[in-house]
């Protein structure tokens, strides 16, 4: 029992350092890859020391000036629900990583670990049940702060969540019925096969479609940039109007951790998770006939770094879309939702069913 | 009056698809990012530092470079053998818009030159400037070519430059002590005039 519970305490130690480091950077990535593009500098003055280090001690000054200023709540709000939203934001944002398998089997004497927190039969459902709650904190905080734009925020966050879930819910039914499970560790073993003997079995390959539908909708749920209709900075100042300090942080770290986690959905469900091509259990297969024997754990390590990789690939385009790309406006999310994603994405699953019913169950 | 009658070009099929659109958005703001990150990794370790990898001025460290006629902070010039060419003819205090001046005129001692500047005080904190008083000086006596834009003080009083200040533009506030040569009204030192012409 005790080295069970040791075990799983790693590895949540592990998933939280790494993703809440990450969401940490996000503020440093965020300003200095703007910059980059924009042909600017970004942040690069705070320093220990004289060290600047390319400005990576801005989010720690941030953290600083977040925790060191006033904690405000507005006159007649509701204090307890005021309280308890960013930490619900935060709370259901991290909780979803439980179900994303970061790795394969690990094997220590006769104990099979899977590098996943929460072994879950029915993951991704679990970590969409998470996700869509994510909105609840926002929808309370807007409802909590006696502020209409505030409530305005909220509305928003909740019309937007029903326009795109929909299209992200149907989207992965073709990856579901194409690898035949929930399971998210058994999905991304699934993803292990080869087409015609070297095209990697990814979803991005056997379901294009939904990856495109997946990832606009995915881009959605973040609630940044060409989706940020709950924020809305010109417009209605958003759900987090009345927040201040570390609440208000709270908020943007959910942001980021949202962001996170639909790179690791996009990773896991579209791009093979931890799989690395040609990489088996025992070592390198090439197509061609080439081996090169591995270790049990350079394999487990590769697997880590590969899932690492592509989580940071794709926060990487993401942050490329939100500083590219102008807002929707709310009416063309409305239309994007329900016009373009969702019928695309009913198309999908019935193309994708005729496609299996012809060539015979799973592929 | 005609009117004109501005026609919205239809977009084309190939850009209602709006994908190809963000495609190509993106590549160019790729295209940048790359190119940045390139020189940037190229700058750390000192190879093509022509080429900028960005439009920034890091400004305190990196000055932009100041058009010629730019007009900065005043200064008098000075003759030879150190007394300002100012001849106190009182042009500029006429002319000058904000009414920043203050000339006191006294005595020169070489009878070709009348007048000289007893006290030249600018206060900066009221100048426009405008370079109505350069451009009206018979004498080239005050410019506005010191390349000083970080004129910041703490207090109103510290805003207003002396004969002092507007002689050496090293010289910032506090000025200590009074070293001219020339018999001049100095605030540094209780308001009676100081110096000689040795």
């Amino acid at each position: 029992m005790m080295p069970d519970l040791l075990i799983k305490l790693t590895l949540v130690g592990i998933v939280f350092f790494g993703v809440l480091n990450l969401a940490g950077l996000h503020t440093w990535i965020e300003r200095k890859q703007s910059a980059i593009m924009q042909d600017r500098i970004g942040a690069n003055r705070a320093s220990i020391y004289g060290f600047k280090l390319m400005g990576l001690f801005h989010p720690l000054a941030d953290a600083v000036k977040m925790f060191t200023k006033e904690d405000i709540i507005p006159d007649g709000a509701d204090r307890v629900l005021h309280m308890l939203a960013p930490a619900l934001s935060v709370f259901f944002a991290l909780v979803a990583f439980a179900g994303i398998p970061f790795g394969d089997r690990v094997v220590i004497g006769e104990r099979v670990i899977d590098l996943q927190v929460a072994r879950i039969d029915v993951a991704l459902l679990y970590v969409f049940a998470m996700l869509s709650l994510g909105v609840y904190g926002v929808i309370l905080a807007g409802f909590a702060s006696r502020n209409n734009y505030a409530m305005l925020g909220g509305l928003r966050a909740t019309a937007q969540m029903i326009s795109y879930e929909i299209a992200l819910g149907i989207a992965i039914i073709g990856v579901i019925m194409v690898y035949g499970t929930l399971d998210l560790q058994e999905l991304v073993r699934g993803q292990g096969r080869y087409v015609a003997g070297w095209i990697p079995l990814w979803g991005i390959v056997v379901q294009p479609v939904a990856f495109f539908v997946f990832l606009t909708a995915a881009l959605a749920a973040t609630k940044r940039t060409p989706f940020d209709m709950p924020e809305g900075e010109s417009e209605v100042i958003g759900y987090f109007v009345e927040y201040s300090g570390m609440k208000f942080g709270m908020f943007y770290l959910a942001d980021f951790l949202e962001t996170i986690m639909v790179a690791c959905l996009v990773t896991t469900l579209f791009l093979g998770g931890w799989q690395v091509p040609y990489l088996m259990p025992d070592g390198f297969h090439f197509p061609w006939g080439a081996e090169l024997p591995l270790s049990s754990w350079t394999y487990a390590v590769l697997g880590v770094g590969s899932f690492s990789i592509k989580v940071l690939a794709f926060c990487w385009l993401f942050m490329q879309i939100r500083w590219t790309l102008p807002r929707l406006r709310y009416d063309q999310l409305m239309v994007l939702g329900w016009k373009g994603l969702f019928p695309i994405a009913v198309a999908n699953v019935l193309v994708t069913a005729a496609a299996l019913a012809l060539l015979g169950g799973k592929s | 009056m005609g009117v004109k009658v501005l026609r919205r070009r239809e977009l084309t099929f190939w850009e209602e698809l709006y994908i190809p659109q963000i495609f190509s958005g993106l590549r160019i703001t790729s295209a940048h990012f790359f190119r940045n990150l390139f020189l940037h990794a190229a700058h750390s370790v000192g190879a093509l530092t022509h080429r900028a990898a960005s439009a920034t001025f890091q400004y305190p460290e990196q000055p932009r470079p100041l058009a010629r006629r730019f007009r900065s902070r005043h200064r008098l010039t000075v003759r030879e053998e150190g007394t300002p060419r100012c001849v106190g003819c009182m042009l500029c205090e006429t002319v000058c818009p904000a009414r920043c001046i203050t000339i006191v005129a006294g005595e020169h001692p070489d009878p070709n030159v009348e007048k000289y500047p007893v006290r030249f005080d600018i206060d900066l904190g009221i100048c426009v400037y405008c370079g109505y008083c350069v451009e009206v000086c018979p004498e080239d006596a005050i410019r506005m070519d010191t390349g000083i834009l970080d004129v910041a003080a703490y207090s109103r009083d510290e805003m207003k430059l002396d004969i002092h200040e507007l002689m050496n533009p090293a010289l910032r506030k506090p000025v200590v002590e009074c070293d001219l040569k020339f018999p001049h009204e100095c605030r540094h030192s209780g308001g009676e005039i100081k110096g000689s012409w040795e």
